[in-house]
């Protein structure tokens, strides 16, 4: 018998997604589905029973959550009789709380699981594995389970509910880590997972400046600009948060471009969810033409300005 | 650190779609080497020592010669058939103990997860096990007397903390570029000091190994099937971008 679901997420929104896929569980199941949400005592509960949460549990929370106050909050809650099934938004900090709380919990954890089915009455978790060369499906053995998810993963529905809520009253131990300063990031704050179109560039490109004949394509398509980790992370030509692959985004756009992209599998993860996936690269055995739907073996520096030349002509 | 096997190399079986392992050389992950690539910098600063310690099965005992010759001081490896690094439980447990039978130490270095899984528990249950303060996704570091300040990067922001050793750190792959190891070195590296231990020395009994591995079952492990077109244009630059331009518009993917 599960004992019940519980769904946490940082965000109003990451809540509603885990609680749109925890009711269709939670009626497999046959059992109780909660969120717990940290914000100020007062903070209105009913948003969340419009997504299906029948309790709403508010932990009394002021100023930044810590991975420390989060996951002990989740572990008062979930031990012994509590909800036997965490689902936890894969931030980064609900990725780190995942392990946390398991770890506390003495329960098995999957982190970034981009789906979560039944085999059977056996609820099972899937995700990349070997550097996303593979697919893993793997199911929770002991009986509180802790599965954090992807953002993003699911769709976001209404099923209005009327719900109860509680305070919790937690008085947490005082943190360890002492927060010195805190700069938001600015500059482009672009989120390139929802993009409908997002053009990648890898290190096909020769030099910074020539990132200009990309934008311009980027522009014609009103597309988003994405790119692999050596763009972002060693030569800094682009922003981080344009970082596209295991350790960056994961993008569902209707049409990816990847220019200059030999398509190593750590980037790839991040577009192989995407419509359509157009390569363009002159090394024809290059392994992003197997994942393409449409290729062109070609010079980066001739395809793509005649490209956006072409694109901007049907637009006129 | 972690040692999987060479990720770029992966072979997948047509028919089965189940990855193609065997024979493939085994490596320590990026983000692995970005933890010690920052322990080998701190110590070059503040003189400390450096112990590389990695769980896996047999062939780690070459495999450590590598982060011996990048500059740790000493290696501790624990070998073991449980140990196929599938279990994030059992090989926190298993580096929980380890550390212990250690001893003294000021900080655990992580990465923020192995190159193969990436699932990113050890930082955190380790911290849990040893009740460590735990600073995860740093970027930068830097160590004060008796503490450490260091800058982590979350989606929305870069926070600076400071937190008081013994700690856990788990970094990400913009911290530093992890040094090659030098051909000097490697030979060296063979000299220096290395303890070999199994679970049991660590006196993780059986029952507690089977129970921390058994916590998640993987069910299947395939590739993902790619139902692709495949259609590549070649030779004639202009006339590749106009079938390209006009393919894209009867998908619909552009006007």
């Amino acid at each position: 018998m599960t004992q019940g679901i519980l769904v946490s997420s940082e965000t109003e929104t990451g809540t509603f997604e885990l609680l749109t896929k925890g009711r269709e569980l939670s009626r497999n199941l046959n059992c109780d589905l909660s969120a717990i949400i940290f914000a100020k005592k007062d903070t209105d509960p009913s948003p969340y029973f419009k997504y299906g949460a029948q309790k709403v549990l508010t932990v009394a929370s002021e100023g930044s959550l810590t991975s420390e106050n989060y996951a002990q909050a989740l572990f008062k809650v979930a031990q012994e009789n509590g909800p036997d099934i965490l689902l936890i938004r894969s931030s980064r900090l609900g990725k780190e709380v995942a392990g946390r709380v398991a770890q506390k919990l003495q329960a098995g954890c999957i982190t970034d699981a981009i789906n979560v089915t039944f085999r059977g009455s056996e609820l099972v978790a899937e995700r990349y594995a070997l550097g996303g060369n593979t697919i893993s499906s793997e199911t929770v053995k002991s009986k509180k389970k802790v599965i954090s998810i992807m953002p993003g993963a699911f769709e976001t529905q209404q099923a209005p509910v009327e719900g109860k809520s509680e305070i919790l009253d937690i008085s947490f131990a005082p943190s360890r880590i002492e927060l010195l300063e805190r700069k938001s990031k600015t500059g482009e704050s672009v989120n390139i997972e929802v993009a409908e179109t997002l053009i990648c560039i890898g290190k096909g490109l020769a030099a910074e400046q020539d990132l200009t004949i990309v934008r311009e394509l980027c522009a014609a398509l009103k597309g988003e600009l994405g790119c692999t980790r050596a763009l972002s992370s060693d030569y800094h030509w682009v922003a981080e948060e344009r970082m596209v692959g295991i350790s960056g985004k994961k993008c569902k756009p209707k049409l990816n471009i990847s220019i200059g992209i030999s398509g190593q599998i750590q980037h790839t993860v991040g577009i192989l969810s995407s419509k359509i996936i157009v390569a363009i690269n002159k090394d024809k055995e290059a392994p992003i033409f197997k994942i393409a739907d449409y290729g062109i073996v070609g010079d980066l520096y001739q395809i793509v300005p005649k490209l956006t030349q072409r694109i901007k002509a049907a637009s006129r | 650190m972690k040692q999987t096997v060479d990720l770029q190399q992966i072979r997948v079986k047509r028919d089965t779609r189940e990855p193609i392992l065997e024979g493939l050389p085994l490596i320590f992950g990026d983000m692995d080497k970005n933890a010690l690539e920052e322990a080998v910098r701190l110590k070059e600063k503040h003189s400390a020592k450096v112990t590389v310690l990695s769980v896996g099965t047999g062939k780690l005992k070459e495999g450590i010669l590598e982060a011996l010759a990048m500059g740790a001081d000493e290696g501790c490896i624990v070998v073991d058939p449980t140990c196929d690094g599938s279990n994030p439980a059992l090989t926190a447990l298993t580096l929980a103990e380890a550390i212990h039978k250690i001893g003294a130490f000021d900080i655990v270095l992580v990465g923020e997860g192995s190159a193969d899984n990436y699932s990113g528990q050890i930082g955190s249950r380790v911290a849990e096990i040893l009740n460590l303060p735990l600073v995860t996704y740093v970027r930068e570091l830097a160590v004060e007397s008796d503490a450490v300040v260091a800058f982590r990067d979350t989606e929305a922001a870069i926070e600076k903390v400071k937190a008081k050793t013994p700690l856990v750190i788990s970094v990400t792959s913009e911290i530093n570029k992890p040094r090659r190891a030098p051909l000097t070195q490697i030979l060296r590296a063979s000299k220096k000091p290395l303890s070999v231990w199994t679970l049991k020395d660590l006196g993780i009994s059986e029952d507690a190994a089977q129970s921390a591995s058994t916590l998640v079952s993987v069910l299947s492990n395939v590739a993902p099937q790619q139902e692709r077109k495949g259609i590549i244009f070649e030779g004639d630059p202009d006339e590749s971008v106009e079938k390209l331009a006009n393919a894209l518009r009867k998908e619909g993917a552009i006007s």
